[in-house]
């Protein structure tokens, strides 16, 4: 345990050292637990995931992504979850907008409202769209086990996470600029591209990953309502939970291990989209 | 300032009085626990979902017994599978009671459970039921024999037999009602093929099944008997089961752990005695042994609650075992019932 604290320590205190600021004593302490938190909750779990998905060998990982249902599944899983992100950065935007820079009846209410999809248990969740979008729903909207179902329990899931990221970036925003800008002749479109854009865009890239990575790893609001159809309405996590009831720990270790990937990929993306957005300002 | 510095002073001497509090108790707590002579033993049962509500009637009749009297009981329930691997990676466990056997096989490759756990009068079951179907109030869709189930526009809610053991049951019944009818092998695989083009939720277990089907989903629920008599019990009252005249015979295992104390064969004894096993009957499963049960609540006709099938499927006589039939059907990537599921996925 203490070796995995101060092998990853190391490195960052000799480049610090190298630019000439050595660590203060408490900055040290500082470190050293932030990096023991970090390996018991985040390393330590994610290399035993990728060892477990290695135990069955190079031929076992790639027979269990390359089986036609998993990777169907993993298809959909990563799809519907780039999907949603990018409904959610231009939606939460709005949202966001919206909360932040309009006065209405309501609006403390919304505010609070926001954030239950992150309070209520996703099974809970999971039954509240059955009866609200299955068979008898009061609405007349029925997309009990269909891809929309999904789409739609992925929306649900990962709502508050651009909104929760911009809103706060958005208040601090030095509204003098966006009227420096107009009183040059900006359009109000411009204004919003060239000034207001450029410092949320970090924000919304934050809550993007955010999303994204929520909605890969979504199961239990999902599966009341999407029916689990090979090929068609079948997420990853489900994949996983049958190759677990199959005694079968590595593959359903190297199912995650391709979604962790994939997670990790997205979220560089994402950043180095926000870099040349930010940049463009 | 000063107020505040009081207040925390204040804080400081409480929290300090709740560690003392606290010592404080758990000292007497276990001083209690000597004094009593050690007469009272626990024991750890853990098991599948559903016999939570048996286990708990029969725990409350033994305890009137001289066997049972200062025994108590630490539960844990959640899904078969889970709970088997559960005690493999070390849940303290005296008696498990699973919904397939091959949960328990899982314990005895690991010498937890003794070889010749299924070899006693009871091979090795402790509760049974039956596969039904469970239709909608009026059974509008007139739905009385496997036939109907796979008329086209029929719709079904099963659990994914590759997602919990339990469903399993369901498939087995599917495809043995072809063979026990006279037909072939190609017969039945047909069958299952037309079974699983109907499928419209394949759930992850059987209780999202009774969830799923209560909220609307499908026209027929591949249900327990045990489960539709409980579901009616607690007051879902808008929908039917349908016994069909063709359908297995569900076993549910149980057995003492090879390290359990004494006193967990005492209780397994109990479980099946008759005394037991009418409070399983009381929650709708059907009773391993002879037995008068007068009513019970929530079944098609309480005064007669679990009429005979005409042909009843068992594992042992219509499959050899659970474990030749778990490759045979539910192998992860040639089991002739996963198969079946793949393939409906790809005609759609």
């Amino acid at each position: 345990m203490t070796a995995a604290v101060v092998t990853p320590g190391r490195p960052a205190r000799e480049r610090r050292s190298a630019r000439g600021r050595p660590l203060t004593p408490v900055s040290g302490l500082g470190l050293g637990v932030a990096m023991l938190w970090f390996s018991l909750l985040v390393l330590i779990p994610l290399s035993a995931v990728v060892a477990t998905a290695g135990e069955g060998g190079w031929s076992g990982f790639w027979r269990t992504v390359t089986n036609e249902q998993t990777a169907a599944a993993i298809r959909l899983t990563v799809g519907v979850a780039l999907l949603v992100t990018v409904v959610n950065v231009v939606m939460g935007t709005l949202i966001a907008w919206v909360l932040v820079r309009d006065q209405f009846f309501g609006k403390r209410f919304l505010e609070v409202l926001i954030d239950i999809p992150f309070a209520l248990p996703t099974i809970v969740a999971g039954l509240v769209l059955l009866s609200l979008y299955g068979p008898e729903s009061p609405l007349g909207v029925d997309v009990a086990n269909t891809r929309v179902a999904v789409f739609l329990a992925f929306l649900f899931v990962t709502l508050p996470f651009v909104v929760r990221m911009v809103q706060p970036v958005l208040q601090e925003l030095d509204r003098e600029v966006e009227e420096a800008a107009a009183s040059l002749g900006a359009s109000r479109f411009t204004t919003f591209r060239r000034i207001v854009l450029p410092s949320l865009t970090p924000a919304i890239a934050a809550g993007a990953a955010l999303s994204f990575a929520r909605g890969v790893s979504e199961y239990g609001s999902l599966v009341l309502l999407s029916g689990n159809l090979p090929f068609k309405t079948e997420v990853a996590s489900v994949r996983i939970l049958i190759s677990i009831e199959g005694d079968n720990t590595a593959g359903a270790a190297a199912t995650a291990t391709v979604l962790l990937v994939i997670s990790l990929f997205t979220i560089v993306a994402l950043d180095l989209i926000q870099r040349r957005v930010a940049n463009r300002g | 300032m000063k107020y505040r510095s009081r207040a925390a002073l204040a804080l400081a001497a409480v929290s300090l009085l709740g560690v003392v509090a606290c010592g404080g108790d758990d000292d007497d707590s276990t001083s209690g626990d000597g004094g009593g002579g050690g007469e009272s033993t626990t024991l750890s049962i853990v098991g599948f979902a559903v016999p939570e509500a048996a286990n708990k009637a029969i725990a409350d009749e033994w305890a009137k017994t001289p066997e049972g009297e200062n025994v108590e009981f630490k539960t844990s329930y959640g899904a078969s599978g889970d709970q088997s691997r559960a005690v493999v990676d070390g849940l303290d466990a005296d008696y498990v009671h699973f919904s397939v056997a091959s949960d328990v096989t899982r314990l005895v490759d690991e010498g937890l459970v003794a070889e010749d756990w299924d070899q006693g009068d009871n091979k090795g079951v402790v509760s049974s039921s039956i596969v039904v179907f469970g239709v909608r109030e009026g059974n509008p869709k007139n739905i009385q024999t496997w036939d109907d189930l796979v008329k086209p526009g029929v719709e079904i809610v099963t659990a994914n037999p590759a997602s919990s053991g339990a469903a399993r049951w369901n498939a087995l019944a599917a495809w043995g009602q072809v063979i026990e009818a006279g037909g072939s092998e190609a017969d039945a695989e047909a069958y299952v093929d037309k079974f699983v083009d109907n499928v419209v939720s394949l759930t992850a277990s059987g209780r999202d099944t009774t969830t799923a089907f209560l909220g609307g989903t499908g026209d027929v629920a591949m249900l327990y008997e045990n489960e539709a008599i409980l579901a009616k019990q607690s007051g879902e009252t808008d929908f039917e089961y349908i016994i069909p005249d063709t359908t297995i015979l569900i076993e549910n295992p149980g057995a003492v752990l090879t390290d359990a104390d004494p006193k967990a064969q005492e209780w397994l004894d109990f479980v099946l005695s008759e005394d037991g096993q009418r409070q399983f009957a009381l929650k709708g499963f059907r009773p391993i042994v002879d037995l008068d049960v007068d009513e019970v609540e929530g079944a098609n006709d309480p005064g007669d609650p679990f009429p005979e099938v005409e042909n009843l499927l068992t594992v042992a006589d219509d499959f050899e075992s659970w474990d030749a039939l778990s490759t045979k059907f539910f192998d992860e990537e040639d089991g002739i019932v996963t198969k079946a599921i793949l393939e409906s996925g790809k005609s759609e």
